[in-house]
């Protein structure tokens, strides 16, 4: 093998596992010019982007990007993406409510909200009003959110100190398995006998006791269960510390690993509403809806900010 | 035996009574690496290398106490200790004048009040957070591109204080990234990864209470940044360093088992 040929191949052996897809949807049934009312939601989140266009109040269309390592291109990024795909520039759209850690450096926005409410409000959109507890699984977070039958937030409790039972903790043992990210879950419970979860809490100490378990001679999979129930029973704690009220909505993008989320249920004994909806827009849904509250009141601003 | 190495000290009697400073004399200390042998395997394969290289047989060795997060896979040790009783008996050995011990190793980090035999008093630690350990350290060094050594030194060129937000080593290393795009000199990036250590492990040791003197163990040891950021965080002028800071727990329990016998 020529040197080149032997970097090529250590360059394809150096894959990232943890990276999840990117996407982008728009509901072609429907006519954004239509509306009179075009809202928008930007949600900079620490690991993940969404924007989220809403025409009078109704789901229009979604991008669900990486965050890099600028909120305002960051921003840009997931927007431009739905813009693209139908069609509309920035002068489009009515108002725009920014959320997520970086929703201040939002430089196009109109306003900026917590996660926290949006979260609240987008989950009472997608999974419906009867909906009381919301888990939001985030990339560097993790909240257990109370809402009324408005999805506006009466309590809430959040984990942002420890990566364990967030998604860059998934991430982490994603690269250390050597399994992407969105097999995961469905390899957690193609295992002969269900592990006890791995005892440490810390993400840095997990990976050390699962390189330990491998050389146990325990499978890939079993050790990814063991992680996967280790991570559902740290959340659990959270949610048993804000009391789960029927009905259950899990948002962020943890929602998306069965793994987790099945043995969250198993633990609550309680099923999950399920939505047909990308469960990592629920913040950015919720600030294009507040959006389209807001303009409805307000009226629309005077000038874009750009 | 170690998270991360593994060692072993061999004592032998110089005098019959006196203190263990006199008293007992260092013949031989080896560590290693375990790797992929499992932990009795390499147990065993330190302690027949280290009698090998010392020149002694093994019916000489006359007891063998294990310690360390691995202890219980020494299927040869006559008895096993815990971590924390070892450190401080090794540590008072070389440092007898210490009285808090703050060991700073790969997975964990603690402060112990210690009598003047090297006995527990009492011991704050934490077991289940990397912050305030080694591994958060290595972490750092890792996305900084230097060894910890390198890390160490850079530290100490460094005046500024930048504050880490970030407690748990996962987040901290993004919040490190951001600082390396943000052109933040790696030094004072080094300065404030060990100065959160510090600042982890200070508040344990006042869980215990700080009494002077303050003896550094583990493998921090070797990191001179750290041990100024240790001083300015316990507000102390001075921090022992023991000789052979690896080997202070195999030397707490080669002492344990040599009073044992005598």
């Amino acid at each position: 093998m020529t040197v080149a040929q032997i970097q090529a191949t250590q360059s394809g052996e150096k894959k990232e596992y943890w990276r999840w897809e990117e996407s982008t949807w728009v509901d072609e049934a429907k006519n954004w010019r239509d509306a009179k009312f075009v809202t928008a939601g930007i949600d900079v989140g620490s690991v993940s982007s969404q924007a989220v266009v809403v025409c009078d109040g109704e789901l229009y269309g979604y991008s669900s990007m990486r965050t890099g390592n600028n909120s305002p291109d960051s921003a840009h990024n997931a927007i431009n993406a739905v813009m693209q795909k139908c069609g509309m520039t920035l002068e489009n759209i009515h108002f725009v409510v920014g959320t997520g850690y970086g929703r201040v450096n939002v430089p196009f926005s109109n306003k900026a909200i917590t996660e926290i409410a949006c979260h609240a409000r987008g989950a009472n959109y997608m999974g419906g009003s009867s909906i009381r507890t919301i888990l939001d699984m985030g990339g560097q977070d993790c909240k257990a959110i109370h809402c009324d039958e408005r999805g506006k937030v009466t309590n809430f409790l959040m984990n942002d100190k420890c990566a364990a039972g967030t998604g860059r903790g998934m991430e982490v043992i994603a690269d250390l398995m050597q399994i992407p990210i969105a097999e995961l879950g469905p390899r957690s419970f193609d295992v002969d006998v269900e592990p006890a979860a791995v005892s440490s809490v810390c993400v840095v100490f997990a990976k050390s006791e699962a390189l330990g378990l491998l050389k146990a001679g325990w499978s890939k999979n079993k050790v990814v269960a063991a992680y996967c129930q280790a991570m559902a029973e740290r959340v659990v704690s959270l949610l048993e510390r804000i009391a789960v009220e029927k009905d259950f909505f899990i948002t962020g993008g943890i929602a998306k690993n069965p793994g987790v989320v099945k043995r969250i249920e198993r633990l609550l004994k309680l099923d999950a509403v399920a939505t047909k909806y990308d469960s990592q827009i629920a913040g950015a849904l919720g600030a294009a809806l507040f959006g389209y509250t807001l303009v409805q009141k307000q009226g629309v601003p005077a000038k874009v900010a750009s | 035996m170690g998270s991360r190495t593994i060692k072993v000290v061999f004592l032998e009697e110089l005098k019959v009574d006196g203190a263990p400073q006199l008293r007992w004399g260092i013949k031989k200390t080896l560590i290693m690496f375990p790797d992929d042998l499992d932990m009795d395997v390499a147990a065993e394969k330190i302690f027949t290398d280290g009698l090998t290289e010392a020149g002694i047989a093994r019916e000489q060795i006359t007891r063998v106490v294990a310690t360390g997060a691995g202890r219980k896979q020494v299927k040869f040790a006559h008895e096993n200790i815990t971590e924390v009783g070892a450190g401080a008996r090794g540590a008072l050995f070389m440092c007898p004048s210490a009285r808090t011990v703050i060991d700073v190793g790969a997975e964990e980090g603690r402060g112990v009040k210690a009598t003047p035999e090297g006995k527990v008093v009492d011991f704050a630690g934490n077991e289940k957070c990397a912050a305030g350990a080694g591994a958060f350290a290595e972490s750092m060094s890792r996305a900084l591109q230097l060894s910890l050594k390198e890390f160490g030194e850079a530290s100490l060129r460094s005046n500024k204080t930048i504050p880490m937000n970030a407690q748990c080593t996962v987040f901290a290393e993004s919040e490190v990234v951001s600082l390396i795009h943000a052109n933040t000199p790696k030094e004072d990036i080094a300065k404030a990864v060990l100065d959160a250590v510090a600042s982890r492990v200070t508040a344990m040791a006042r869980r215990v209470g700080i009494e002077e003197d303050v003896v550094l163990i583990g493998g921090m040891v070797h990191n001179a940044g750290f041990v100024q950021s240790l001083k300015a965080a316990l507000g102390v002028e001075k921090v022992l360093l023991p000789d052979l800071p690896e080997y202070v727990g195999a030397l707490g329990a080669a002492l344990i088992a040599a009073e044992a016998n005598a």
